[in-house]
């Protein structure tokens, strides 16, 4: 591109140090009218003047700022928790209690979902590998491969895959029947799920598709207070329960075509173990719970997923908040290295001056800690100095003077 | 696995600086590296891209508002 390289050395000769979205405009703009040298001076002068109006002044109380850009479009959210977000039939918190969750960096929520992609690549290769030509076939092997992989991923039990179930009060036993053809259209494994069978129950007999569950043999003690039918009744609903696949912490999976494209969305979130399986789509494959992210993909990551999911969370309900106020909210929560809440267990509670930390939750703990302790407050925050009525550090009152002694 | 991660849409590129760029970079941002926000030396980032306690990270983030932005974590075990 020459001219972003024409328009950078007019930059560098003015020292305007634009960002580099700006500089891509202003070559866009320097193409499309076909400007001349002086042309381009003027508009990067006047640029230049309009931008540097623009940026935040020294002392300027970003903090404070964001805080009622975000707050004020919060009183406007619903306070309806749930919603249907891109599937129907699955809830996802939205609105203000989503927020609050995002900003309180909850470690449990209470709506974990993920967005499953498919790698392209990957069925490239099984194309090719497996000599699958027409276009047709191509997509159904693909579909195939999705539906098989959501079975994996979501949560199936012994429960839908029965065709029969049966108390059997005289023998004591459970006869249980297996539907080869459900197994099959669930895409699960029957070895498999004969092996896991196995693991669960110890007194179990397998013939075929039929299997036959006994309770625990009653144990030989005088004070055994079991009674055998709700034993039976109690196994019944431990074998019905029993889980035969899926990926921990996951449950409902909902397969969708969005475009183009299968995506699977879940119920319940493991981005760990859904990111080291074959043919995932390493890239794009998401979640919406911040700690996991954290903890598979870093901090960074962390930082844009409280960005992306409070925007989103805002977007959703028709509210528009400029991103710096909530990129502002992000720097601060991931600032020492890991997610910490905004508010009294995280920022808020590791402010370094005990006057702030008092005046915003708990009062007397603080203070009676900080006297037991002989905290020393340095005076250098906001709060600490309109506590004790002196010009705040803030805007023009974050200069000073200093004078050499003669 | 361990590096695929790197290639995540969410993760921005990390590179490790050296002796000399770390000095240079805070002698232009007139700090002490302390000061910098930190990064854990057990991050999943830090471990994919072999960064130990001590280094100072240069992180290129896509930003919404300002195309490409440039910031710097301190690694703290």
């Amino acid at each position: 591109m020459p001219d972003i390289k024409s328009v950078m050395k007019v930059l560098k000769k003015k020292k305007a140090d634009f960002p580099e979205s700006l500089i891509e405009e202003i070559a866009d703009a320097h193409e499309r009218h076909n400007l001349d040298d002086k042309e381009l001076n003027e508009l990067i002068d006047r640029i230049k003047k309009a931008y540097e109006r623009a940026t935040v002044e020294d002392g300027e109380a970003v903090g404070t700022v964001a805080a009622q850009s975000v707050g004020e479009p919060g009183t406007q959210m619903t306070m309806r928790t749930f919603h249907y977000a891109g599937v129907a039939e699955l809830n996802v918190t939205l609105g203000l209690p989503r927020l609050i969750e995002i900003v309180d960096a909850r470690k449990k929520i209470s709506t974990p979902t993920m967005a499953i992609y498919f790698d392209d690549e990957y069925f490239d290769a099984r194309f090719e590998k497996e000599e699958i030509e027409s276009e047709a076939e191509r997509e159904r092997f693909k579909e195939e491969f999705v539906r098989k992989t959501a079975n994996m991923i979501g949560k199936s039990s012994m429960n839908d895959i029965l065709k029969n179930f049966n108390l059997n009060y005289a023998d004591m036993n459970i006869a249980v029947e297996i539907d080869e053809d459900k197994i099959i259209d669930k895409r699960l494994d029957r070895d498999d799920i004969i092996k896991r069978i196995e693991k669960a129950f110890k007194r179990v007999q397998i013939d075929n598709n039929m299997l036959s569950f006994e309770p625990p043999a009653p144990s030989k003690k005088e004070d055994d207070t079991k009674i055998p039918i709700r034993e039976l009744r109690l196994l019944a609903d431990k074998v019905r329960d029993l889980q035969i696949s899926g990926v921990k912490n996951i449950g409902k999976v909902v397969i969708s075509k969005e475009g183009l494209e299968w995506v699977i969305h879940t119920e319940g979130s493991n981005l760990g173990s859904v990111l080291k399986m074959e043919g995932i789509d390493k890239v794009r494959t998401t979640t919406n719970d911040i700690h996991e992210i954290e903890k598979i993909l870093g901090i960074e990551a962390a930082r844009n997923a409280i960005i992306r999911e409070a925007q989103n969370t805002m977007e959703e309900q028709g509210l528009t908040v400029d991103v710096r106020h909530i990129m502002l909210v992000a720097d601060m929560m991931t600032a020492d290295g890991s997610v910490k809440s905004i508010g009294r267990h995280g920022i808020s509670g590791e402010k370094a001056s005990v006057l702030a930390r008092a005046s915003f939750e708990e009062t007397g703990k603080h203070l009676l800690r900080a006297s037991i302790r002989g905290e020393i407050d340095h005076l250098t925050g906001i709060i600490e100095n309109i506590i004790i009525g002196q010009p705040i550090p803030l805007g023009t009152g974050s200069v000073g003077v200093i004078m050499k002694r003669r | 696995m361990k590096k695929d991660i790197l290639k995540h849409r969410l993760v921005p590129e990390h590179t490790i600086l050296s002796k000399s760029e770390i000095k240079k970079v805070m002698k232009e941002l007139d700090i002490h590296p302390e000061q910098l926000p930190k990064i854990k030396q057990d991050d999943p980032i830090c471990k994919a891209i072999e960064a130990k306690s001590g280094d100072v990270l240069k992180i290129t983030r896509k930003s919404h508002t300002a195309g490409k932005f440039v910031t710097y974590r301190l690694v703290l075990n």
